[in-house]
């Protein structure tokens, strides 16, 4: 961003307040990591690990929120960082969303490990994986503020979407070939929406952070079109 | 998608969150108890149109304005629409030539000689040009009431510094006096506090009641435009309250232009914000656009705090 404030401590907490944001997304994303490895490698103790990460990803949303209320209330912030401190409070709520998600994601994957697999899974790993490429994107696109990172992540999510209605139909013929397939398919249909509802969440955030940097919202057409 | 067509699609979890949505509006528009403030704001803000879209009619148009002191320039070519009934906030550093600008509306740089205007402060309906040489300069002041920084009644009577302007411009009916007098005290919201001691020394009462004193002065002659050269800088901040509802009240009549080192106070009070810097307009535009999203370097840095 711009030059300095002259009030140096402005600096400062604006600076951990996007060092908390960085450090929030870093854990979030080993989350989901973490998350689709448990449930593709059936890892009982990974899953519970993920799990156990949540309350620090709640803490950090938290001390987020503390910060950019001080901020607020101390700095009566304008443009860039009115900007800049608002988003924060709404990346860390979908940063905290991506993270119920993953600990979900884990949740069930430690349930999936006790029963045998269904069939080689295919499409969840790849979804998992493209929704990993697109928290990792939008991380990046924050670090870096770069306007080309974001809209490449906000047009991700339309694959998601399409790969979820997929593995919808799929698991649906699985479900009616064999009454017993039911309750895994069901767990695996929920991983796939979680999965979903993180594309959706991570192109939230590069909304947002095209907002924080341009001060102007994407334009909404295209995709809306496509819907 | 209304409802009749998701019921055609089928789509059960479509048509159930379509029912629900009108439901939601609904409750919106009829709130349970809320202060009726709150209600007249909403209003008011759903009624004003978007500014962007339709820009206020101009009352007063500068244009390619230059001044000088002497053989310092001040100001250098601007060029600024005020728009009718708007509160345009002029914002920058110390020096950059805002308060000059004000001065410039209503002549008070006459007072020194060397001074000397170019280019035109066009004072509508009638268009003509305050700063013509030709104008005289008590049409402006006439017509343009001024608030000052630091409140500066007349060491007389409330009632006598409100009728002040109304006897400079030969009013001399009682009942008339009086009633204008009222109208201005009730405007200035100062009323209430001084009705029943209109008569007492202006100097008892307090700073922020002698500054709204000041405007009531200002407004019982029905001035056209108000120009308010940081009227609350020398304010607690229960009364820079007072005088900020004050300004927000008189939108409807009087066409406002207000100098404040106070960003919050330019952001909450006026609709269109110029952003001064050396004697130059750097920026002018809405005032949401200035304040979240302002286009020019310079003006993020000024209201961020990065200056300099």
């Amino acid at each position: 961003m711009p030059n300095d404030h002259t009030v140096k401590s402005y600096d400062q907490q604006i600076n951990l307040l996007t060092r908390k944001i960085i450090e929030m997304g870093g854990v979030v994303e080993q989350q989901l990591a973490a998350a689709i490895d448990a449930l593709t490698n059936r890892n009982m103790d990974l899953a519970a690990r993920v799990i156990e990460q949540d309350d620090r990803v709640d803490d950090l949303e938290e001390e987020i929120d503390t910060l950019a209320i001080r901020l607020f209330a101390t700095r009566q912030p304008m443009a860039v960082d009115l900007r800049l401190i608002a988003m924060a409070m709404k990346v860390s709520n979908d940063l905290e969303r991506i993270g119920d998600y993953a600990a979900n994601i884990a949740k069930a994957a430690a349930r999936l490990a006790k029963v045998p697999p269904l069939k080689p899974l295919y499409t969840i790993p790849r979804m998992g994986q493209i929704a990993q490429e697109m928290v990792k994107g939008v991380l990046d696109a924050y670090v870096d503020r770069d306007t080309q990172k974001v809209l490449a992540v906000w047009h991700r999510d339309d694959e998601v979407d399409e790969m979820y209605n997929s593995l919808f139909r799929e698991l649906v013929t699985y479900m009616l070939e064999d009454p017993r397939n039911i309750s895994t398919c069901i767990d695996l249909l929920f991983v796939a929406k979680h999965l979903e509802r993180i594309g959706d969440h991570t192109t939230n955030i590069a909304e947002k952070i095209h907002y924080m940097i341009h001060g102007e919202r994407i334009n909404r057409l295209p995709r809306a079109a496509s819907a | 998608m209304s409802i009749r067509q998701a019921q055609r699609s089928g789509g059960v979890e479509v048509e159930a969150r379509e029912v629900e949505a009108p439901e939601r509006a609904e409750r919106l528009a009829v709130p349970m108890a809320e202060p009726k403030g709150l209600t007249q704001q909403r209003t008011q803000a759903a009624a004003a149109p978007e500014p962007r879209a339709e820009p206020a009619k101009p009352k007063v148009e500068i244009r390619n304005l230059n001044f000088w002191y002497g053989d310092f320039q001040a100001l250098k070519d601007i060029s600024i629409p005020v728009g009718e009934r708007q509160v345009t906030a002029l914002i920058g550093p110390s020096g950059c030539g805002k308060s000059t600008f004000l001065r410039c509306f209503n002549r008070m740089h006459d007072l020194y000689p060397g001074n000397r205007y170019q280019g035109e402060i066009l004072l509508y309906p009638d268009g003509i040009n305050l700063v013509d040489r030709r104008t005289d300069p008590m049409l402006p002041r006439l017509r343009i009431g001024m608030v000052f920084q630091k409140p500066n009644p007349f060491p007389k009577s409330i009632y006598e510094n409100v009728a002040a302007g109304l006897r400079i411009r030969g009013v001399r009916r009682k009942s008339l006096i009086d009633d204008k007098i009222e109208l201005a005290l009730k405007q200035a919201s100062l009323w209430d506090e001084v009705k029943d001691r209109l008569g007492t020394s202006a100097y008892e009462l307090s700073g922020g009641q002698q500054q709204r004193l000041c405007i009531a002065r200002t407004l019982a002659p029905d001035p056209e435009v108000l120009l308010l050269d940081e009227p609350t800088s020398a304010l607690d901040p229960i009364s820079t309250a007072r005088i900020e509802e004050l300004v927000d009240g008189l939108r409807e009549q009087y066409t406002i232009v207000i100098v404040t080192h106070n960003m919050q106070q330019a952001a909450r009070v006026s609709q269109r914000t110029a952003f001064f810097h050396l004697g130059r307009i750097v920026e002018w535009n809405d005032t949401e656009l200035i304040f979240t999203n302002p286009k020019e370097s310079m003006t993020q840095d000024y209201i961020t705090g990065r200056f300099g």
